[in-house]
């Protein structure tokens, strides 16, 4: 039989071998105290002479406390989604534990125990990866733990460990004896460690908590009384706050700095200057503020962007008049473009986007002899210990990133270039001193340090033929590539990025398609993934040119639509509920009006009906969004709800009313007074429809996102007969 | 300077412009109240200054000495409002990434102090200084008036 008793070396091979084996891991606190801590139970280390050495690596998924605790340890970071009341449902169900006794944990940073296996196994969360990758990882891990837990029993018991059953943290025979988990977990650690094929994973219809509804989540205590940790709270010995003067254009640097009044402010410590930027170290952020504010800086601007939006956008409006690179085509789009019976174009612009969650970016770092200790809402751990052991020229183990909540990412806590987490780590080794030092971007700071949703601009035409069919498309991207220049661009194949095209023209069967990209190199605002990153354009400029051609060839949108979408039936499932729960079809009053669109992104599919009122002075509410999706065998259900739900709030914050622009190269907007998050009056009432589904779990969330503001604006078009071909919105219809 | 905080009085050393969420954070070591904006924007950082719903990172420390200075953890263990919000906020998962969340129960508390059955109008506008970027408001909605018909 083969088993997983393989050393660590193994670890990757068994991975290419037995798909999502790789981490199974559980490992078992001691039940008395004299026991030294003890190395945890990986694959093939139970029982051996290690165990007893006492090396304390939590190398697992699963630790039991002698009170019966169950500590789940969850390598997808927690930043809102649900990831840890995600995986541990996972773990307690297969463990047939009680939902009380769990608690989440976050892992420590370690690539090769907890990889995620759609990032190459780097460690790191986004791309709505979390379930997918553990779905059957996890549940392993908990089966392995019950498995254990039972073996344990039968040899304590002397009974037959197939008669022997756990229900709710209790593990128990019909002769009447019974156990905790705590009770039998140093025993269990003394348990070989199961193979894959000794594990009977759970069938659907034998799950407690998997796909049930609303289970507490395991982050909520912290984050109902204020005692949650983020990095914004971390308090250490003599830790030091900085406050950063960042360049105040992309490409400008430091030329002097005059620190005389900073230095003059109590409780100021150190001045450090870095090539883009000027920090001030005090005792606490207001000191450490003023300090800031009291430098008086020469910039060198001679490399600066100084351009404004509007030109900029004029400049990508004209590189759309001409070909760009050929990303998808599909037949004689050129032909069937000159042959058609109607042609439709129609130009639609995007502009940057901040994501400007809630805590703004920060970081605790503490460099030591030892290497680099790290406090923060980590989400490309693999990434930050690279570029942090290069700049420190350490090892990357010697980076020990401590995981904590981070209040909101939306994509930018994963910086690819680890931006925010280096300026700390410079900041800390320019200072020489030997503390640990808080860094801390004001809403200003993080709202003008760039890492935006790229602008974008997009070219369409689309022809029918005299019976009215759909039967050429062709669609021309200008915006910076995310990707390149950073390490994912080994994702750059063919000579494209293709998260700038995803989902652009999809999923519609059309005979003759093109897509074509430009992708401006020579722009240095940088920019960065945002909540359902491509799909934040392509799906506007789809589902809104789609509804327009619906109407060029005299048909309702949702019919047009399925009349497309034949070979997608999950699509059209989605399609199909969401029109059906939200009335499509029947009369609204005047001065409302009904939108659809339907996308997939990271493998889930949504469709999204929004409801809009236009009133007399021409301003409009977004009243009602039904919205339906499959993200396959929906583990949380009330999770899967809350991520829709929060989705359509911020697909709709952003289409209203964000945007950054520069005039002269400058960040015009600064603060929540002029970019402007959707507020509690204007959130619609989301009604979610989830499709029951057993097919393996994908993301949620991110899909929320992309049909919201085409849904929206389609609605608009049904009230008030006018196109919107530009982002955002506004408050006017 | 003395501040009243949490029905504790606590002498800290501050200059009498720095404001209160500072003075909360770095001094009486009290995280719950969380920085967002720094111009009362966004509401994260909500404390009660004598039993009123105040944005601390605009209230200088020299303007609350002497007033009753109410956090999120004074409010968790003394106050049968925050208490019931809290309990509601547990029924309808409503954090996600949690960082506005002890803002958001403090503006709540406020709220249901002042008018215990606030209606919809009342709470959007109430609740409109404070933002949540996950955008829980609809669950924010659902809770408040949960825990309003609990204390009713």
């Amino acid at each position: 039989m083969e088993t997983i008793n393989l050393s660590r070396r193994h670890f990757f091979k068994v991975a290419a071998a037995v798909a999502g084996s790789l981490t199974l891991g559980v490992y078992w606190t001691a039940s008395h105290a004299e026991t030294a801590p003890q190395k945890p139970a990986g694959p093939g280390e139970a029982g051996s002479p290690e165990l007893k050495q006492g090396l304390a690596d939590p190398q697992a998924f699963i630790r039991i406390d002698p009170d019966s605790t169950v500590h789940v340890i969850v390598k997808h970071m927690e930043m809102g989604q649900g990831s840890h009341t995600g995986i541990a449902t996972l773990i307690a169900d297969e463990m047939d534990a009680d939902w009380a006794q769990i608690r989440a944990e976050n892992s420590p940073a370690d690539a090769s125990r907890y990889g995620n296996m759609a990032f190459g196994g780097m460690q790191g969360t986004g791309g709505s990866t979390s379930m997918a990758n553990s779905y059957l990882q996890m549940r392993q891990a908990g089966a392995a733990a019950k498995f254990m837990l039972v073996g344990a029993a039968a040899t304590l018991w002397n009974l037959p460990a197939n008669e022997i059953t756990v229900k709710a943290g209790i593990v128990s025979h019909p002769s009447g004896k019974t156990a905790k988990f705590g009770e039998l977990a140093e025993a269990a650690q003394k348990q070989p460690v199961p193979s894959i094929e000794q594990l009977k994973l759970k069938t659907p219809e034998q799950f407690i908590y998997i796909g049930k509804p609303a289970l507490q989540r395991v982050d909520i205590m912290g984050k109902v009384n204020g005692t949650a940790q983020f990095t914004q709270d971390v308090q250490l010995p003599d830790m030091l706050t900085a406050v950063v003067a960042h360049a105040p254009l992309f490409g400008a640097s430091l030329a002097s700095v005059d620190d005389t009044a900073a230095k003059a402010i109590k409780g100021v410590k150190a001045v450090v200057s870095l090539p883009n930027a000027v920090a001030v170290l005090a005792s606490d952020f207001w000191s450490a503020k003023q300090g800031r504010d009291a430098l008086k800086i020469t910039w060198d601007e001679s490399k600066a962007y100084k351009a404004n939006s509007a030109d900029q956008l004029a400049s990508y409006q004209k590189m759309a008049e001409t070909a760009g690179k050929e990303t998808t085509k599909i037949g004689n789009p050129a032909e069937a473009l000159a042959s058609a019976a109607t042609l439709v174009k129609a130009n639609y612009s995007f502009p940057y986007l901040a994501h400007a969650a809630m805590e703004p970016l920060n970081c605790v770092v503490h460099i030591t002899d030892k290497g680099c200790e790290l406090w923060y809402g980590a989400q490309l751990q693999t990434i930050d210990q690279a570029k942090v052991s290069e700049l420190l020229k350490i090892e990357p183990a010697q980076v020990n990133i401590h995981t904590l909540y981070a209040g909101g990412s939306f994509g930018r806590r994963g910086n690819p270039m680890s931006d925010y987490v280096l300026e700390a780590v410079k900041i800390a080794k320019a200072s020489n001193l030997s503390v640990p030092i808080k860094m801390v971007w004001t809403r200003e700071d993080d709202m003008r340090a760039g890492h935006y949703r790229p602008m974008f601009f997009h070219s369409l035409q689309a022809g029918l033929d005299k019976d009215k069919q759909l039967i050429a498309w062709q669609q021309r991207l200008v915006g910076q590539s995310i990707m390149a220049g950073t390490p994912m661009a080994m994702m750059i194949t063919d000579g494209y990025d293709p998260v700038s095209v995803e989902g652009a023209g999809e999923p519609y069967a059309i005979p003759n398609k093109l897509v074509e990209l430009h992708t401006p190199e020579d722009i240095p605002v940088p920019v960065q993934w945002w909540r359902s990153v491509g799909h934040t354009h392509t799906a506007y400029a789809t589902e809104c040119f789609m509804d327009e051609m619906a109407k060029a060839a005299g048909k309702d949108p949702v019919e047009f639509r399925r009349g497309l979408l034949k070979d997608s039936p999950r699509h059209l499932a989605v399609l199909n509920l969401a029109a059906e729960k939200a009335g499509w079809g029947s009369e609204l009053p005047k001065g409302k009006g009904r939108g659809i669109a339907v996308v997939e992104s990271f493998n889930s599919y949504v469709a999204e009906v929004a409801e809009v009122t236009v009133k007399e002075d021409g301003s409009f509410t977004v009243d009602k969004v039904v919205l339906a999706v499959d993200c396959g065998l929906a583990v949380n259900p009330s999770m899967v709800e809350a991520q829709m739900v929060g989705g359509v709030g911020f697909a709709l914050s952003a289409a209203l009313g964000e945007k950054i622009t520069l005039k002269n190269g400058q960040v015009e907007q600064s603060n929540f007074h002029d970019y402007t998050p959707l507020r509690i009056g204007q959130m619609p009432v989301v009604e979610v429809h989830i499709v029951p589904s057993q097919e393996n779990p994908s993301g949620v969330g991110e899909p929320g996102v992309p049909p919201l503001a085409p849904a929206v604006a389609n609605a608009l078009f049904a009230a008030t007969g006018k196109r919107r071909y530009e982002l955002p919105l506004g408050t006017k219809a | 300077m003395k501040l009243m905080i949490n029905g504790q009085e606590r002498e800290l050393d501050l200059a009498p412009d720095m404001p209160l969420l500072w003075a909360l954070r770095d001094h009486a070591h009290l995280t719950g109240t969380k920085f967002g904006c720094g111009m009362a924007q966004c509401g994260a950082c909500t404390v009660h200054i004598d039993g009123q719903a105040a944005r601390a990172c605009v209230t200088p420390v020299a303007s609350v000495e002497g007033k009753a200075i109410t956090t999120i953890e004074g409010a968790s263990k003394d106050s049968k409002i925050t208490q019931a919000l809290q309990a509601a906020w547990l029924a309808n998962n409503v954090p996600q990434c949690g960082y506005c969340q002890s803002g958001q129960i403090m503006s709540a508390t406020a709220l249901l102090t002042q008018k215990p059955q606030a209606t919809d109008e009342e709470i959007n506008s109430f609740m409109s200084g404070n933002i949540c970027r996950c955008a829980t408001y609809q669950s924010i909605k659902t809770a408040i008036k949960q825990a309003a018909a609990s204390l009713a």
